[in-house]
């Protein structure tokens, strides 16, 4: 772990800050298209962003401190999981700090709070959101933890750093359990940003809703970084995907060469996950609540499959 | 020869004495953990006197209960940071067999646990029993028998000898059942605690026939000999399972669990903060000196059993815990998860030594001493929270609380901190144990048989499953209680409580946080425990310094909780001073009704229905019972009761049996002595018969 890496690491940071909107924006321009609308300009997220910067927040009568509190540690935990995860070069100390373990427990803390906020308030969909969030993410969570196990088995590492490391260098083989700890993970990271068919994220129409839901009654800056950290997250789960099963280009040293080149093929990388999340997101209808188990249970399935196709048909061979 | 053990010369020349006022006595922790027994003692013996005085409870007698969780405290730190193994004989006991104690490195961890959390309820109580000064319950009892309850529990951590653990057993078991009788004008309660009495009774057996097993190859009551005995493979798992059975019913594991969510609840709050907290911990030291120490060889079997039932404890515990409204006993079902967890962390210990993996079982096995200690400090916190609850509120029920976090800020507070811990979420102590529970079983790849390697992952899927539901649990208990608005009157009113019951949380609350930031620095503390009874300590885990938590290995895994903890608050700090510094006020409006009536309380999500999709989705393992049904003034009304299911599957049949065979014995009453003198003729004639 040396110097030049710890330097890269608030630098990495702030391109997980910067660059999450623009994936947003990106899915959202995407599916205008596909839509045969002309959508809004791919930069609109930043736009609303600075707009929610500037306006007033406003906070109901019955809220808790513990309301204005929640955007600041939803944001933060966000912040903190998804710069553990390698972007550019797996020479992170971030990962060392955190490890796949601490990066689900981040945000573990991000939706405790998110779903707490929901509540504080009082009012019926605040509840009603937070229930389904902490319902759909009691299967998910176990499902996400399956399927990172899987790679950190295989890798003899919860590190992701170390993960991403293998994969480049043991990655051409094709095994089972990646296929169903891919699969697994798709699912899980489709639930838990909350896109279709599981959530919608553009509608406000209440019986469909669960994440916007729970921030109904945010505002302001308030609203922002909710807003913000919700990007941030959807980021992590493509970056997860692009970067540990497909960990092709990313830097190996710490050259400006090849920073520029990994951050050239994630940027390629992400733009096709949003094109392909954008048309998954078109061609499917959104699920009732109670169908989400069925998917959900399928994530987890999937998850369990790789784990043991790995620990009984790898491991031994 | 009793009567020259009791003499006053044999009590002075003991060696056990003379050392207790030797001039090292201070450094000495068998000196502390005296001190400790009889600090307990003593205040057991001062509450006598409130019955004149009901105002020494709180001004003498709790104060004297805290010192003595603090001399158990100092006495368990000094055993672990010397690593020293203590021993001194009693002059008390049965003629050929003194009662021996030992304070080695396993019993001083169980004297920090159970000395810190004595502490914080000793500082908590004087506030929590004023409540009861002028009611009529009778306050020795309380008093005098939570003194012999501490008394107790420091006993059987202390004792080396079956003889000494089975009496200081008992007397655990009794006085806290006569403390979860305390409020005995309940019906409901009393039966709790027979329930509890039987468990504990049927449990104490089973211990008792596990020590007479290994006694008996060992041919002495002591635990050294114990330890020497040889025992074929059969033996040693007769003596294992009824170790398990036994303390197992004593920590709650499922299927055996059902005295514990019916006995803890129902106990003065504090009492439940020792019982869940404490108590539960004691039988987990048990099985810990049996299995590991005593007993002293692993069988993968044994792993294997350990394994499955801590899962399912675990994951049935929290879906019942979901399920409840009644806070306490949601508290109490948690406990049986937690506890279930740490039965998970022993089954891979158990499972990987048995393969000659040294270095992960003593992984698996700290992440269970970890978790234990975790487990006491934040569930007695969360309990102290219920208890403040109640007594500002007088409410247990989760439906009818609501907005407390505003009424209360200090309690809302620390009872976030135990909700956040409980839940394993960084950076708080409860997920340091989950992760090193993790970090054990993701080593599975190193057993040599498949069908292991599969059972392994299997209980981490069921362990990560357990976290995932137990945030939801402790998100609609924090949402409900602690958020919103009050949903009955008594909760509006609700204000902060007594200076002494917010410091008693606030020092559990503290040591949450410490435990999840530093953990490095606490493994090293406990490292001397594996290293006493397994022979080998966790060499690697702290070898990266302080800042670094490197359990097998820097490059299989590593955890920089500090550093996170740090970023974490600096993050959250530089926002909040970014953003919400000087002029920049947000404004107060009313929430967003959607254009119609403002919202009210009763528009609020209730704990139930919040826990409706997880009903739905685990249905099939509980015992449902909904309807809606017209009241007679033509309004429906909704009933949902919902039901352990085991009660079904298994304890009614055995009280039916029970009941069935007590109906043929009767037939032998008939109540004429001529027949009873038959019967005894006989069942003499039977034994000199079989003893020839």
């Amino acid at each position: 772990m040396n110097a030049s890496s710890w330097v890269l690491l608030p630098i990495q940071a702030l391109l997980y800050i910067a660059l999450a909107p623009l994936l947003a924006g990106w899915v959202r321009k995407i599916k205008a298209r596909l839509q045969n609308r002309r959508g809004a300009p791919i930069w609109q997220p930043y736009r609303d962003i600075y707009k929610l910067f500037t306006k007033e927040t406003r906070i109901a009568h019955t809220a808790s401190p513990l309301f204005g509190i929640a955007p600041y540690v939803v944001f933060s935990a966000t912040l903190l999981a998804v710069t553990a995860v390698p972007l550019l070069s797996i020479a992170s100390p971030a990962s060392a700090i955190a490890d796949v373990i601490v990066i689900a427990g981040l945000l573990a803390l991000a939706r405790f709070f998110l779903s707490l906020a929901g509540m504080d308030v009082g009012t019926a969909f605040g509840g009603m959101g937070a229930s389904r969030e902490m319902f759909v993410s009691a299967l998910a969570e176990p499902a996400m933890l399956m399927a990172v196990f899987t790679l950190a088995m295989t890798a003899h590492s919860t590190n992701l750093a170390s993960v991403v490391d293998y994969q480049l260098h043991n990655g051409e083989i094709l095994r089972p359990s990646y296929m169903f700890a891919l699969a697994g993970l798709v699912l899980v990271a489709i639930a838990e940003t909350g896109r279709i068919p599981v959530d919608n994220p553009a509608t406000h129409l209440e019986l469909t809703m669960i994440h916007e839901a729970m921030i109904l009654e945010y505002s302001g800056r308030h609203l922002a970084m909710m807003d913000w950290a919700a990007q941030l997250k959807l980021l992590l789960y493509g970056v997860l995907l692009a970067n540990v099963f497909f960990p092709w280009g990313i830097a190996q040293e710490m050259s400006a060469a090849a920073l520029s080149v990994a951050f050239a093929v994630i940027v390629l990388k992400l733009a096709l996950l949003g094109v392909l999340l954008a048309v998954s997101e078109t061609v499917l209808a959104k699920m009732r609540v109670f169908r989400v188990t069925a998917f959900l249970n399928l994530a987890l399935l999937f998850a369990l499959l790789g784990l043991l196709s790995h620990v009984i048909l790898e491991v031994g061979a | 020869m009793t009567a020259t053990l009791w003499s006053s010369t044999t009590w002075f020349s003991t060696p056990w004495f003379s050392t207790m006022w030797s001039s090292t006595t201070w450094s000495s922790t068998l000196w502390w953990a005296g001190a400790a027994v009889g600090l307990a003692l003593l205040s057991a013996l001062l509450s006598l006197f409130t019955a004149w005085k009901p105002r020494l409870l709180r001004s003498v007698v709790m104060p004297v209960f805290a010192l003595a969780g603090l001399a158990a405290l100092i006495a368990g730190l000094l055993a672990l940071i010397t690593g020293s193994v203590a021993t001194a004989e009693l002059p008390l006991g049965l003629p050929w067999l003194p009662w021996r104690v030992r304070l080695d490195a396993l019993a001083g961890f169980f004297f920090c646990v159970i000395g810190v959390v004595s502490f914080a309820v000793g500082l908590y109580a004087p506030g929590y029993v004023r409540g009861f000064e002028h009611a009529r319950d009778p306050l020795p009892a309380l008093g005098g028998f939570t003194g012999l309850f501490l008394t107790g529990m420091l006993l059987v951590v202390l004792a080396d000898d079956a003889f000494l653990f089975m009496v200081a057993w008992e007397l655990m078991s009794l006085s806290s059942y006569f403390l979860v009788v305390f409020h005995h004008d309940q019906a409901a309660n009393r039966r709790a605690a027979f329930l509890y009495l039987l468990m504990a009774h049927i449990a104490g057996l089973a211990i008792l026939l596990a020590f007479g097993v290994m006694a008996s190859f060992g041919g002495d009551f002591g635990f050294d000999a114990m330890r020497g005995a040889e025992l074929s493979f059969a033996w040693a798992s007769a003596a294992f399972v009824l170790a398990f059975f036994g303390f197992g019913t004593k920590a709650g594991l499922v299927p055996v669990h059902a005295w514990l969510p019916e006995a803890h609840p129902v106990a003065p709050s504090h009492i439940s903060a020792l019982m869940s907290g404490v108590m539960l911990k004691v039988a987990v030291y048990g099985f810990i000196r049996v299995v590991f120490d005593l007993i002293g060889e692993f069988h993968w079997q044994w792993g294997v059993i350990v394994l499955a039932i801590g899962s399912v404890s675990a994951l049935l515990g929290v879906l019942y815990a979901l399920m409840q409204h009644d806070l306490k006993r949601l508290l109490a079902y948690s406990s049986v998860e937690n506890i279930g967890i740490i039965f998970i962390g022993l089954g891979l210990a158990l499972l990987f030594l048995a393969n000659g993996r040294v270095i992960i079982g003593t992984v698996a096995f700290v992440a269970a001493l970890y978790h234990t200690i975790n487990h006491a400090l934040f569930k007695g916190l969360l309990f102290m929270g219920a208890g403040a609850i109640l007594h500002t509120a007088n409410e247990h029920d989760l439906d009818k609380m609501g907005g407390l976090l505003r009424r209360m800020p200090w309690t809302g507070s620390f009872f976030l901190i135990g909700c956040l811990s409980i839940s394993a979420l960084p950076p708080f102590n409860g997920f340091v144990s989950e992760w090193f529970t993790f970090q054990a079983a993701l080593q599975a790849w190193q057993l040599e048989s498949g069908v292991l390697r599969s059972i392994v992952p299997i209980a981490a899927a069921v362990l990560a499953l357990t976290g995932a539901l137990a945030a939801a649990c402790f998100v609609r208990v924090y949402g409900v209680a602690f958020l919103g608005q009050a949903r009955s009157r008594p909760v509006r009113r609700a204000g902060a409580v007594p200076l002494s019951m917010r410091v008693g949380q606030g020092v559990l609350a503290l040591l949450c946080l410490l435990l999840g930031v530093l953990p490095t620095t606490f493994i090293d503390l406990f490292n001397v425990v594996p290293q006493q009874v397994l022979g080998h300590g966790l060499a690697h885990a702290t070898s990266q310094g302080w800042l670094w938590l490197t359990p097998v290995s820097p490059k299989t895994a590593s955890y920089g909780a500090p550093l996170a903890a740090l970023a974490l608050f600096a993050v959250i700090g530089l926002g909040w001073w970014l953003l919400e510094r000087g002029k920049r006020r947000s404004r107060r409006c009313d929430a967003w009704d959607c254009g119609f009536a403002p919202p009210t309380m009763a528009m609020q999500y209730t704990a139930t229905a919040f826990a409706q999709p997880i009903r739905r989705v685990f249905g099939l393992l509980f015992h449902i019972d909904e309807a809606v049904e017209p009241q007679q003034d033509g309004r429906l009304r909704h009933r949902l009761q919902i039901t352990d299911r085991l009660w079904g599957l298994l304890y009614l049949p055995v009280a039916r049996a029970v009941e069935k065979a007590a109906r043929r014995v009767v037939r032998l009453q008939s109540g004429n002595v001529r027949v009873y003198l038959g019967w005894t003729l006989a069942t003499l004639l039977g034994l000199l018969w079989i003893m020839a």
